[in-house]
């Protein structure tokens, strides 16, 4: 329906009242056909920005969505190029470039071998190498040349003999330094401890001098007692300091020797130094532990000494007051308890309230300054205790420091050893992949040397060869010339032997031939006035048979007639007297022809045989015009012929008869052909069998 | 045994006259028989009779004689 509306809305020609109807009632259409059309617009435009928005935040993500897609759609590359920037393509081209340098750095850090101090020269080529691989390379390579093996080997050897000694003398001194170092240490360290203990006695003694309370003898032998810890002590700790001070020194001595070692850069010695160094270190710890607590028993004697001297003083301003008091009393204490009066006494005990009221009062002002001396105190002691902090956390500090750095010493030397290790095996492995070059190279040159060797020995050989081969052939063919011309003699005389047979037997065969020949010639003869000859098959037979192996004579002997084979032949003098007969007969019929065949014609040439009157025998011409080929005359031309024996002219005179006339001779014409055909035969063999007889009569 | 065409014509002249003569007899006495009993003795029956007789013997005769060309016209039409 809102289609329809639009449509119509649109049309023009409408009537009014369709327009009214289309205005008002679809005015709600239309704008419900606008709003479904707007939301399906809308609908539409959000899923496609969706649908983008999303390929481009997950190209985003993804890159090998990225590259799937700019891939497949067309320009997505350039609208996800403009979203997002270009693709990143971190992944390809540095690894390669990197694995592609390394191997250039392996190589050309492996170029300079096994010279260490020529390496310092070229140590930092490595390091350009890297950045330009392509141009150092080959320029690594010219300064390089590959020095003989024996100065290789020399040098190597020097290089390891000055390494031993060097690490022989460098350890050797290191052992030195480090036992008298550590001689020294302990001393100072066992001269601290008997410091340590000295003061610790002196203190203690000290203590117990204070403390105690004891009669004064034993006071003045504690005093003495003391007196010797304290000698003792004054000497243990000189000895102590004498003792660190040579301990240090040593130390330092040692230390020097260790960085002097190091400053030698070479690579055994290391794993000495590292051990002297932590010896060192030890030895230092142990010392600056025994000093500390050297110290610390030295600041509490201090304190104890302060302490008794304190005491001596107090003691002292005591004895010198009551000395004040009673000058008369002597210093001696012991006479002091029985020698005094009772006014000394009351002076005594007078003074003694004075000194108690001033010591009140002193106390009271002790009291009072009390917190201000134990805050000058306390603060002294903070400072003190920080000093000692201070220096405690440096001593720490620095021991740390130096474990620290021993500790990276050592991890260093581990890590330069498994580095010595890789690197060894690198060279070795450098060594082996050399070794298998120079041995495939050898191989090749050797397959190439005797490649050219054999060519040499086979082309020698091959001359000899053919040489050899020459001299035989020439032999052999001499010898096969002379065994040819004696086989072919020998051929010669066989053939003229084998010919002479053959031509004997040719001979004999001509012979027979030429009997059986005759024989068929005399059978002609047997022929009587009417009667025929006898069949000629017997003796043509036996002609076919002596001539079989002769394709002439067998050709002539089976080209006898049939009829003559069969039957015999007419003689010719019988063929003569026929004629005769004939000849009446013809010349009544020559008239009739095909034409001329009726009776009439039959009388009249009857009539005509008659009345003319033709010479017997006339001789033929050479030449028959169109008027000799008249029948008379061919008859007398004919019986002209046959009277002088011409039986082959007469048959072709009368082979030019016409009409009855031919027809009547015709039988006679047959016989006359057999006869003549026969005698042709014959007369042919006899010919051949004569020519062959006399031909092989005679010599070849 | 032995073909002989020159005596081939006297056998055919024989043949002729022999049924020449049948013939001629034979219209003959047809004819004397036709004139006695039918034509009231008339002669030219038998002449009639001896006519064609003879006639025929003529026709025979020469059919006879010309026999060999005809054939060979024949065969040489065929």
């Amino acid at each position: 329906r809102c289609v329809n509306c639009l449509s119509n809305s649109h049309s023009l020609s409408l009537p009014p009242a369709l327009q009214k109807n289309c205005g008002r009632t679809p005015l709600t259409n239309l704008q419900q056909c606008r709003g479904g059309a707007a939301k399906v617009v809308a609908a539409g435009l959000l899923t496609v920005g969706g649908g983008i928005g999303g390929t481009v935040l997950y190209a985003k993500w993804d890159h090998k969505f990225r590259a799937a897609v700019e891939n497949n759609v067309p320009y997505s590359d350039w609208l996800l190029g403009l979203a997002l920037g270009p693709a990143s393509q971190d992944s390809g081209l540095p690894v390669k470039k990197q694995v592609r340098m390394a191997p250039r750095y392996i190589v050309s850090v492996c170029f300079p071998p096994e010279e260490c101090k020529e390496c310092h020269g070229h140590e930092d080529t490595p390091v350009t190498a890297v950045v330009h691989p392509d141009t150092e390379s080959p320029a690594l390579t010219e300064p390089l040349k590959e020095r003989p093996v024996e100065e290789v080997t020399a040098i190597l050897a020097q290089q390891d003999q000055e390494e031993q000694d060097t690490l022989a003398s460098v350890s050797a001194s290191l052992e030195d330094s480090l036992a008298s170092s550590a001689k020294a240490t302990l001393q100072a360290i066992g001269a601290q401890e008997a410091a340590l203990q000295a003061i610790a006695r002196h203190t203690h003694k000290l203590k117990e001098a204070m403390e105690a309370e004891v009669p004064p003898e034993e006071k003045s032998a504690q005093w003495k007692e003391l007196e010797a810890t304290i000698a003792d002590r004054t000497s243990a700790v000189t000895d102590a300091e004498t003792a660190l001070l040579k301990a240090n020194e040593a130390l330092n001595s040692l230390k020097s020797v260790i960085d002097e070692s190091k400053g030698l850069k070479v690579s055994a010695v290391r794993p000495l130094v590292l051990a002297a160094e932590e010896n060192l270190h030890n030895m230092v710890v142990d010392l600056d532990k025994v000093v500390t607590k050297v110290q610390s028993a030295e600041s509490e004697a201090k304190v104890v000494s302060q302490y008794s001297e304190l005491v001596n003083e107090a003691k002292q301003q005591f004895q010198r007051e009551v000395t004040s008091l009673t000058p008369e009393i002597q210093a001696n204490w012991k006479s002091l308890t029985g020698k005094l009066s009772a006014d000394d006494l009351n002076a005594l005990i007078a003074h003694a309230h004075r000194r108690i009221d001033q010591l009140n009062r002193e106390l009271a002002e002790q009291r009072v300054r009390e917190q201000i001396h134990i805050e000058a105190s306390l603060e002294q002691q903070r400072l003190e205790d920080q000093k000692a902090l201070e220096k405690a956390v440096s001593t720490a500090l620095q021991h740390y420091k130096e474990d620290a750095r021993l500790e990276q010493e050592r991890k260093l030397s581990e890590l330069r050893e498994v580095m010595e290790a890789e690197m060894r095996t690198q060279l070795r492995r450098q060594a082996a992949a050399h070794q298998d070059h120079v041995q495939d190279v050898l191989k090749v040159q050797e397959q190439e040397l005797r490649a050219d060797a054999e060519q040499v020995l086979s082309s020698k050989l091959l001359e000899q060869e053919t040489r050899y081969r020459q001299l035989s052939q020439e032999q052999l063919d001499n010898f096969t010339l002379d065994v040819n011309t004696a086989y072919a003699r020998l051929k010669g005389v066989e053939e003229a032997i084998d010919s002479h047979v053959v031509a004997e037997e040719e001979a004999r065969k001509a012979h027979l031939l030429w009997l059986s020949v005759e024989a068929l010639n005399y059978t002609l003869k047997t022929a009587d006035a009417e009667v025929p000859t006898m069949p000629l098959e017997g003796a043509a037979q036996a002609v076919r048979d002596s001539c079989r192996d002769n394709d002439f004579a067998m050709a002539l002997a089976s080209a006898l007639p049939e009829e003559s084979l069969q039957r015999g032949v007419y003689s010719e003098a019988s063929l003569r007297a026929r004629f005769n007969s004939l000849r009446s007969l013809a010349r009544r019929v020559a008239l009739i022809d095909e034409t001329h065949n009726s009776l009439y014609q039959y009388f009249l040439s009857y009539l005509q045989a008659a009345l003319l009157f033709e010479s017997k025998q006339e001789a033929p011409p050479s030449q028959l015009s169109s008027e000799d080929l008249d029948p008379f005359r061919l008859l007398s031309y004919a019986s002209y012929c046959l009277e002088h024996g011409d039986l082959e002219l007469a048959a072709k005179l009368m082979n030019q008869l016409r009409g009855e006339a031919r027809r009547v001779a015709e039988d006679w014409l047959t016989e006359a052909r057999l006869t003549l055909e026969t005698k042709q035969v014959i007369s042919l063999l006899s010919a051949y069998a004569n020519a062959v007889g006399l031909g092989t009569t005679q010599a070849p | 045994m032995f073909s002989m065409s020159e005596k081939e014509l006297g056998k055919k002249w024989d043949r002729c006259l022999a049924d020449g003569a049948i013939k001629l007899g034979t219209g003959l006495g047809l004819g004397i028989v036709f004139s006695v009993l039918f034509f009231k003795r008339h002669t030219w029956p038998i002449s009639f009779g001896s006519g064609t007789g003879l006639g025929m013997a003529y026709a025979n005769c020469q059919n006879d004689l010309r026999s060999f060309y005809l054939l060979h016209r024949s065969e040489k039409e065929q």
